[in-house]
């Protein structure tokens, strides 16, 4: 008997204990692996990022040198060709270069925005979800407010206040995303806070603080994750969007592909090319970032988590 | 057992009073003590007010549209009027808590050993150098294999039965003088029910902790408690020492929820349910709250509230005319 015993003891003890495996981001990063579309819209943000990074290597030409300016009539401007892939600008200068300086100006103006927007619009959310009663309501009529005016209309305001500058556009297209982020982190917090982990935790004496840092902002971060790559999209587009009103950065040498469009403008039927392949960049970029969101979304989804 | 109740209810009212309806009278009038050491059953359907009770003695009850009165004494010391900071003292340190849904009372983003870990440097047991080595030491307690390594491990990779085994490693950490489980084996299977049970018996007899079982399966209580009050609507029904208690019930309703239980001993037995729903019942101003569903209702049940008193069983009971005829169950045997 006692050898059966011990037998069966050397069985249990080989099987091997499943430390640390994975964790809930690596859950979600298994998920994502899986979907194909998730890996596209993955492909085609660091293919972006990393020409934006690389620029200065990639770039067959200086964005800012109109080198070219002779071979530009008000009748023709240059298309594609073997020097110049794609084409030349109003202005002289290479296309192709200006569209991969373009990319990190247009990346670094939503990625900052967002940043800013997030970030102040989360700090929001906790003091209305953390705190709830007055807190909650002066935070969420705020919020009201600034989500009653078009958030294109906002980003102009501001820009018209605090003038024409890259930083004007970022801190614009920042704007209204702060009302989006403090309503989603509130909503989830709120829904976090009914939670059984929450009431276990507050049954061992855990601190409001702590409980509300570690423990339910940690579960509500999903969705803010999610509409951050979305709205990244979206400031990409109202970064455009805003340069080609006219708001952008007022060096007309600086490479940002809203501004290439808007200047394109001119030229739509002469030279279409020029709104052509900025907006295709700026399209496809955007796509990119929609693709990898929702798949994300899915990811994060505990309905479908097992 | 020494005679001081570490624990002492005392006419414990919770009323629920929302705008626009009547106030629901949860608890209306419960008391009972808690011995060093003892554990204590608590027996009642849902919405009989066991889990009120519970949430009340820890202050867990929501401020808004909910009154309490009464008084809970903890070693002498009114817990009705303590402030929040020293609730946060009492809570996990003197009086702990096990829930009844472990998939979900767990954080899920946070590793099984944080957890732990948190509560213990919460209240200062031990020093966070000395933190993983308690916490490990604690799981292993609980029976957990290979306790250093599940310390990493997060919620979701645990079975159900591991993560309750888990709750309650949380809820002993700071070695409570209390521990109350609100249906602890509820959403387990029933081999996992006996060992959590076993485990928390165990555990509880080691430390000399006290523990008030709540619970609507009375096996549960009939194996495990040395006293048990049976609630209903708010008030205790029928309360006495287990084997008196089981012995000859005298509450009808007791009688009832026992005639529910299957039993494996009564070839050919028949499951005797009681009529109606937990929801059927008259305000206790009214009489017998339990009148409506009792199978011995007559006209003096109604008009006013029965009082609790001793009955020929050696317990207390709450009834007009109690039950004295020994427990047929209700089949022929």
């Amino acid at each position: 008997m006692a050898t059966v015993q011990e037998h069966l003891q050397s069985l249990m003890g080989n099987r091997v204990v499943e430390t640390a495996g994975s964790s809930l981001t690596r859950e979600t990063w298994r998920r994502l692996r899986a979907n194909r579309i998730a890996m596209v819209g993955g492909a085609v943000i660091v293919f972006f990022v990393l020409v934006a990074i690389f620029a200065p290597w990639l770039a067959p030409y200086d964005p800012r040198v109109n080198t070219w300016f002779d071979q530009i009539r008000p009748s023709s401007v240059p298309g594609p060709s073997r020097e110049h892939w794609f084409g030349l600008d109003e202005s002289g200068r290479d296309l192709l270069s200006r569209i991969i300086y373009g990319a990190r100006t247009s990346l670094v103006i939503g990625i900052v925005s967002l940043a800013i927007g997030a970030s102040i619009g989360a700090i929001f959310g906790v003091l209305a979800g953390a705190f709830g009663g007055w807190a909650d309501s002066l935070v969420m009529r705020v919020t009201d407010v600034l989500l009653s005016v078009p958030s294109l209309l906002l980003a102009l305001s501001v820009a018209a206040v605090i003038g024409q500058s890259q930083t004007a556009v970022m801190i614009a297209v920042a704007v209204p995303n702060i009302p989006l982020f403090a309503r989603l982190l509130r909503s989830s917090m709120m829904a976090e806070r009914e939670k059984d982990y929450v009431g276990a935790a507050v049954s061992v004496g855990i601190k409001r603080r702590p409980l509300v840092m570690s423990h339910i902002l940690p579960n509500s971060l999903g969705p803010m994750i999610v509409q951050g790559t979305l709205a990244l999209a979206t400031a990409v587009i109202d970064a455009a969007a805003l340069s080609f009103l006219g708001l952008g950065s007022a060096d007309p040498g600086v490479p940002e592909w809203g501004r290439m469009l808007a200047n394109a403008q001119r030229y739509l039927n002469v030279a279409p090319h020029l709104c052509l392949i900025p907006g295709f960049v700026i399209f496809i970029t955007v796509l990119g970032f929609n693709l990898f969101g929702e798949s994300l979304r899915e990811a994060l989804d505990p309905k479908l988590r097992r | 057992m020494n005679n001081e109740p570490i624990l002492s209810v005392n006419d414990l009212h919770v009323t629920f009073q929302t705008r626009g309806t009547t106030a629901l009278r949860a608890v209306d009038g419960v008391s009972f003590d808690v011995h060093a050491g003892e554990t204590l059953g608590v027996v009642g359907e849902s919405g009989s007010g066991k889990s009120v009770t519970s949430l009340a003695i820890l202050g867990l009850l929501p401020k808004r549209g909910v009154t309490v009165s009464g008084s809970i004494r903890l070693d002498g010391k009114e817990l009705l009027t303590a402030s929040e900071r020293e609730m946060l003292t009492v809570r996990g340190r003197r009086i702990a808590m096990v829930f009844q849904d472990p998939m979900s009372s767990l954080n899920p983003v946070l590793t099984v050993g944080r957890q732990l870990t948190e509560v213990l440097l919460r209240h200062g047991v031990c020093t966070k150098r000395a933190a993983p080595d308690r916490a490990a030491d604690l799981l292993d307690r609980v029976g957990i294999p290979s306790a250093r390594q599940r310390l990493g491990n997060y919620p979701h990779q645990l079975s159900g039965g591991m993560r309750q085994r888990v709750m309650i490693a949380i809820a002993l950490a700071c070695e409570p003088e209390i521990l109350i489980a609100d249906e602890p084996t509820t959403a387990l299977d029933v081999t996992i029910q006996a060992q959590v049970l076993e485990l928390l018996m165990g555990l509880v007899r080691d430390s000399n902790t006290a523990m008030v079982l709540i619970t609507h399966d009375l096996g549960v209580v009939a194996g495990t408690c040395d006293r048990v009050h049976v609630m209903y609507s708010g008030r205790i029904a029928e309360s006495g020492e287990r084997h008196r208690l089981f012995a000859n019930p005298h509450h009808h309703y007791t009688r009832g929820l026992l005639a529910s239980v299957p039993r494996l001993d009564l070839v050919g037995g028949k499951l005797t349910p009681i009529p109606g729903s937990p929801r059927d019942v008259i305000d206790w101003a009214d009489g017998c709250a339990f009148a409506p569903r009792c199978p011995a209702v007559t006209e003096q049940c109604l008009g006013v509230a029965p009082e609790l008193v001793p009955a020929a069983n050696g317990c207390m009971v709450r009834c007009v005319h109690p039950a004295t005829e020994p427990v047929s169950l209700g089949v022929a045997g």
